[in-house]
């Protein structure tokens, strides 16, 4: 942190996150000193290794696949273009009325989105479909050891079998949005960020 | 040109009695003559008008971004029960309690995207934020051109801090080492009596409290009366190197530490000729057994100085207090917290090693306004009986950090440099499965 960090981002630049993800300006130099000091490197991006380092991340057990959300597909660095789209997801749907001037489209924290960062959370492969066997995996990155294959696996099941509606026995996005219709999204998948 | 040489030499002289006589000596006797109160007054004053004058900047220019030391989010603290079972609660299958579901997954990750945002450790290890500039280049975050005056007094501000403190400084740091190093070696020669003991313990204060003025430190003891005895150990948050010398302005104490080369080692060999010093190699260091043996020895000799020990092991930021480690806890022994805060607004004391080597952060501190620090002297504490290490370390850490004002943590400094142990993810990972298993067997009957 330091003159120089904010230094380095030009106010064309903060006018663009804006438009994009609805942030307001003094939200986006603050996150931006965070990407900062969280870029050992001083390479303007963010490796995994970067976020490794936040010890309660480390500890999640979901941390890599949050971490993973961060990374484009077949990429390694995350710019801060892209920390702040993926963070965008998680402002709290209120807020939009405040800033009118987004660009046309869904903004990137509607409910719809929201719910679509959670189902890449489970899709690994990231084909559209959560298979028995992301579920699985994913299911075991939760409980580490403590739950045996045959127990995790009929869990795995009757997730699969409540959800899927066409009997392909994977779970699409719109089954995924169906089963969790009635779930609160708005609130559990948003930070409140202090202007 | 031999009489610029003479005139060079007799203003050398001057300044150097000056000092001497001005502050040295009165510094050895622990007299203050009330240079360093103006000094303070008048930086006090000179920064709240600075930073009034910066809020009136911010609020006619208002694209200013804003100084505020709040965080960037607010977090619910709930716990993994709390949250996870309020977000079941609005899905449609009827769950007793148990049991997995898709939104589960919900937790983790906003937990995860909360941390990437803002967590608790990593900002322990770099500078505080202010929450107003105080006229140092280097605690200037966002700071754009407001007006004239502002800036002409921070090139005043520029000028005295580097042509007249550091100048100043570093001669006191010279005169006070070397006046160590002298003294020490001077009184190793005497046999072992009282009057060792005592000339000893008169160099080593006379020499801190030189370094003090060098650093134009204002130190404010509290709670004099449970001053460390000796036979004790003296335990104490770590922020800096300067802690020593804060500590060793009001007692004397013997340090312990690993030997080092260079000047340090000079220093080190000098110290120890006059009193004992617990001083490890670097192989000493990694047999945990010797190096308690050699601290119960030293406190066993009821005449020697109470150890003075950092247990967080590392440099911390002074806004928290960090796992203690337990090492210094299970030699018995009766213990004297001691809680350090310094005020950052003059100058920041934390030494962040991966930034700064220790020259570069000995030159950062002479050139600051100046230290200004509390100090809470907590009464003794002992373990008690079926309190293990760990228990008696986290109480002591929960004293100081609640007489400091700091944030009590309960990770490890160590995660400066080391990635965190996995045995905390397997806890989660478990605490997490006895919320998908507790049913488990019911539904399956």
């Amino acid at each position: 942190m330091g003159s120089r960090a904010s230094s380095l981002l030009r106010e064309e630049d903060i006018e663009e996150i804006k438009k994009e993800t609805g942030f307001s300006h003094s939200q986006i130099t603050r996150l931006y000193s965070r990407f900062h000091s969280l870029d050992k490197g001083e390479n303007g991006a963010l490796s995994r290794e970067d976020f490794q380092r936040i010890p309660e991340l480390a500890i999640n057990p979901l941390g890599d696949r949050i971490i993973n959300a961060f990374f484009p597909e077949g990429e390694d660095q995350a710019n801060f273009r892209g920390f702040m789209r993926t963070l965008a997801h998680f402002r709290p749907v209120e807020d939009n009325e405040k800033n009118k001037d987004l660009t046309s489209g869904e903004p990137l924290n509607s409910r719809t989105n929201k719910l679509l960062f959670a189902f890449r959370l489970y899709d690994l492969d990231r084909d559209d479909k959560i298979s028995r066997d992301e579920l699985l995996q994913v299911l075991r990155m939760m409980v580490g050891v403590n739950i045996s294959d045959e127990q995790l696996g009929s869990i795995a099941d009757r997730t699969i079998q409540e959800a899927d509606t066409n009997g392909d026995m994977c779970i699409s996005f719109s089954e995924f949005i169906k089963v969790l219709e009635k779930v609160d999204v708005e609130q559990k998948m948003s930070i409140r960020f202090l202007h | 040109m031999e009489g610029a040489w003479e005139i060079a030499f007799v203003l050398f002289q001057v300044w150097l009695s000056i000092v001497v006589g001005l502050i040295v000596l009165p510094a050895m006797f622990g007299v203050s003559l009330g240079f360093t109160d103006i000094y303070i007054k008048v930086l006090v004053k000179t920064l709240e008008w600075a930073t009034l004058r910066i809020q009136r900047g911010q609020k006619e220019q208002p694209t200013l971004p804003s100084q505020s030391a709040n965080g960037i989010i607010e977090k619910d603290d709930g716990s993994m029960e709390e949250e996870i079972g309020e977000l079941r609660r609005s899905h449609p299958k009827n769950l007793a309690g148990g049991d997995f579901t898709m939104c589960d997954a919900f937790y983790f990750c906003k937990k995860g995207i909360e941390n990437i945002v803002e967590d608790q450790v990593t900002q322990r290890f770099t500078s505080e934020e202010l929450a107003s500039w105080n006229l140092l280049t280097r605690t200037n975050n966002n700071f754009r051109y407001i007006s004239v005056r502002l800036t002409i007094i921070w090139g005043l501000g520029v000028f005295i801090r580097y042509c007249i403190l550091l100048p100043l400084r570093i001669t006191l740091a010279v005169i006070g080492l070397s006046w160590l190093v002298i003294g020490t070696t001077l009184v190793g020669l005497l046999p072992s009596s009282n009057a060792k003991n005592w000339l000893s313990d008169l160099v080593h204060i006379t020499c801190y409290r030189i370094c003090a003025r060098g650093l134009s430190a204002t130190i404010r003891y509290h709670n004099k009366e449970n001053r460390p005895k000796k036979g004790g150990i003296c335990v104490a948050n770590h922020t800096s190197p300067i802690d020593i010398v804060i500590l060793a302005n009001d007692g004397c104490y013997a340090m312990v530490g690993q030997v080092h080369g260079g000047l340090m080692g000079v220093i080190q060999r000098s110290m120890v000729r006059s009193c004992p010093h617990v001083w490890f190699e670097r192989s000493e260091m990694k047999d945990r057994h010797a190096v308690a043996k050699r601290l119960k020895d030293h406190i066993a000799d009821k005449t020697k100085l109470p150890i003075l020990i950092f247990p967080e092991g590392t440099c911390i930021n002074n806004t928290s207090v960090m796992m203690f480690k337990k090492g210094s806890f299970e030699i018995g022994g009766t213990i004297y917290p001691v809680a350090i805060k310094y005020d950052p607004q003059f100058g920041d004391a934390f030494w962040n090693s991966a930034k700064n080597n220790m020259v570069s952060y000995l030159l950062r501190m002479m050139t600051s306004w100046a230290i200004v620090c509390n100090m809470w002297y907590l009464p003794p504490m002992t373990r008690q009986d079926g309190e293990d290490a760990v228990q008696f370390a986290n109480r002591v850490k929960s004293a100081i950090a609640h007489q400091g004002g700091l944030v009590d943590l309960s990770w490890d400094g160590g995660l400066k440099r080391e990635k965190v142990k996995e045995s905390f993810k397997e806890e989660q990972q478990k605490m997490y499965s006895s919320m998908i298993v507790v049913n488990m067997n019911e539904s399956l009957n």
